[in-house]
C-alpha cells in the first residue's frame, strides 16, 4: 500500500489531475453533502435557472446522510452511500464545477465520461465504517433544505478525511483493476 | 392465558432497535476478524481492519455501527396462549418510534413510496412479519436493514430443471451486479422453495441466523458453503476494491414448492447484518 496523501479543499483542476486511481487520500478543509433528494433539487432548480444554493467550482460532494449528534458530537455516524443513485444528476453537477465526489461504489459511463471531460475524481470512503469516518468530522452545519434531514445540503469541516481515488480525472478505474487482481472464475 | 401488556412490547422494541444498531453480532464479528487473516490483498485488509475499528468505537461510544440505521424489520413469534393487551401495531410502532429518537438513529422511512416520498420522521412503520406459535411467550427478533444492500437483492423464478447449478449461476449473477455497491464484505440470506413472498420471507429470515451456524440439512450446509468460496472467487473483495474476501457467509433456509417451480430469492446484506433479540 502506498503513502496516505495529504489533501486540502478547495479541489483545484491541479490537484485533481495529480491523483490515480488507487491513491489514498485524507481530505481536510470544507467538503458538501447531498444524497437523492437534494441532487434532485438542485438539479430542478438548475432546470428553471435559478442559482445554486452553493457554488461548486472546485468542491467536494461527500454522498452520505448523517445519524444525528448526539450531545457533544460534531455528527452522527457518517459513512458513505451508494453513488450510482446520483449519476442521473451528476453529470450536471460537474459542469457546474463540481470537482470531487466521495461515496462507494461504480458510477456510470455517462459520470466517467463527465468526469474526463471536467477533470474531476470520485473516492470512495469505506461503506460501513461511519462511526470511524466521524471521527474525522469537525462541524456539520446545514446549508440547504433544512426539510429534508438527514438528506439536506451541508457542509462539513473535517480533518484528515480517510478516503481512496477509485475513479481518477483520466477515467482509470480502480474497482476493475483491483477485481480482475483477484479474479478466479 | 398470560396477559402481556403492550407497552411491555414497545419498550423490548425500543431498547432492541438501540442495540442492533450499536453493538454487532459477535458471530459477524468473529467472522469478520477471521477473514481479515484470510484476505489476501493488503488493501483489502486495511478495509477489514477498518470495519473492525469501526465496531469497537460503535460498542464503545454507543453510536451506529453504520448511518443507515435501516428500516426496522421485525420477527415476532406469539404463543397462542398470549393476550396482547392493547393494540400490538400500534406498539410496535411506538417502540420503534421511541427507540430511534432516544438512540439518536438516522430516520430513514418515507411514507408513500412513489408519489410523495416525505419522511416519516420516526422511522415507522416497521415491517412486521407475525407468527403464532406453541407456548406462551413473545419472541421478537429485530433487524434493522440497511438499503444500499437491500437494492442489491434479487428474486428468481428458476425451473426446477435449473437445479444446484441453476442456484449457483443466479447466486453469481447477483453478486457480481451488486460489485462494489453493498459494502462487501457481504452476508447473503437466500430463500429456496415455498411461493414468491414466502421465498423473500425465508431471505430475510436467513439473515437473522449467526453467521457461522451452517443449515441443518447437510445438503444446504455444503451448498451455503460452496457458493460462499464461489463468490470469494469474484475478486470483488473488501470495498470491491480487489480482494478474495467478498462474502462472510452465505445462509439459506428452505421449504417445500409447488412440482413446477423453484422460486429463489437473494437477499443481500453487508457486515452490518444487524439483529437483537429477547423473549417476553
Amino acid at each position: 500500500m502506498s503513502e496516505k496523501i495529504r489533501l486540502s479543499t478547495p479541489l483545484t483542476a491541479d490537484k485533481a489531475r495529480n491523483l490515480t486511481a488507487g491513491d489514498m487520500v485524507l481530505i481536510s478543509g470544507i467538503i458538501y453533502s447531498a444524497r437523492d433528494a437534494a441532487h434532485k433539487r438542485m438539479v430542478e432548480a438548475v432546470g428553471r435557472g435559478e442559482r445554486l444554493p452553493v457554488d461548486f467550482s472546485d468542491q467536494i460532494i461527500y454522498y452520505a446522510g448523517p445519524s444525528p449528534a448526539k450531545p457533544g458530537q460534531a455528527v452522527g455516524s457518517v459513512g458513505p452511500t451508494t453513488s450510482g443513485r446520483m449519476d442521473v444528476y451528476t453529470p450536471l453537477l460537474l459542469g457546474q464545477g463540481l470537482r470531487g465526489m466521495i461515496g462507494k461504489g461504480d458510477r456510470s459511463p455517462a459520470v466517467i465520461e463527465a468526469m474526463k471531460k471536467h477533470g474531476a475524481v470520485y473516492f470512495a470512503a469505506t461503506g460501513g465504517a461511519a462511526a470511524l469516518i466521524a471521527k474525522a468530522v469537525i462541524k456539520y452545519e446545514v446549508v440547504a433544505y433544512d426539510d429534508l434531514g438527514a438528506e439536506a445540503l451541508a457542509v462539513y469541516t473535517v480533518r484528515d478525511f480517510p478516503a481512496i481515488v477509485v475513479i481518477d480525472s483520466s477515467g482509470r478505474n480502480f474497482y476493475d483493476e483491483g477485481q480482475r487482481q483477484y479474479r478466479r472464475l | 392465558m398470560r396477559i402481556i401488556p403492550a407497552v411491555e412490547i414497545s419498550e423490548v422494541i425500543a431498547k432492541l432497535a438501540i442495540d442492533a444498531n450499536y453493538y454487532l453480532p459477535a458471530d459477524i464479528y468473529n467472522v469478520l476478524k477471521n477473514s481479515w487473516q484470510t484476505e489476501e490483498s493488503p488493501l483489502g485488509r486495511e478495509m477489514l481492519s477498518q470495519l473492525l475499528e469501526n465496531a469497537d468505537i460503535a460498542r464503545n461510544e454507543n453510536m451506529p455501527i453504520c448511518q443507515d440505521t435501516g428500516m426496522t424489520v421485525i420477527f415476532m413469534d406469539i404463543g397462542q396462549e398470549v393476550h396482547v393487551d392493547g393494540d400490538l401495531w400500534a406498539a410496535v410502532n411506538a417502540g420503534v418510534a421511541r427507540g430511534y429518537a432516544e438512540g439518536y438513529l438516522r430516520k430513514s422511512v418515507v411514507d408513500d413510496p412513489l408519489f410523495i416520498r416525505k419522511n416519516t420522521g420516526d422511522n415507522t412503520p416497521a415491517v412486521l412479519h407475525v407468527a403464532i406459535v406453541p407456548g406462551d411467550r413473545i419472541k421478537i427478533v429485530l433487524a434493522p436493514k440497511g438499503f444500499g444492500s437491500e437494492n442489491m437483492s434479487a428474486v428468481r423464478m428458476l425451473t426446477p430443471a435449473a437445479g444446484v447449478e441453476g442456484v449457483k449461476k443466479f447466486t453469481l449473477d447477483t453478486v457480481l451486479a451488486a460489485g462494489s455497491n453493498p459494502c462487501p464484505p457481504m452476508v447473503l440470506g437466500m430463500g429456496i422453495g415455498g411461493t414468491l413472498e414466502k421465498a423473500a420471507l425465508l431471505a430475510k429470515k436467513a439473515l437473522a441466523r449467526p453467521i457461522d451456524r451452517r443449515n441443518l440439512n447437510p445438503d444446504y450446509a455444503n451448498l451455503e458453503l460452496e457458493l460462499l468460496e464461489l463468490i470469494n472467487r469474484t475478486g470483488i473483495g473488501p470495498q470491491g476494491l480487489g480482494g478474495t474476501v467478498t462474502a462472510l457467509a452465505v445462509n439459506i433456509e428452505y421449504f417445500p414448492t409447488h412440482i413446477a417451480g423453484m422460486p429463489v430469492v437473494i437477499n443481500v446484506s453487508c457486515h452490518a447484518t444487524r439483529h437483537a433479540e429477547f423473549e417476553l
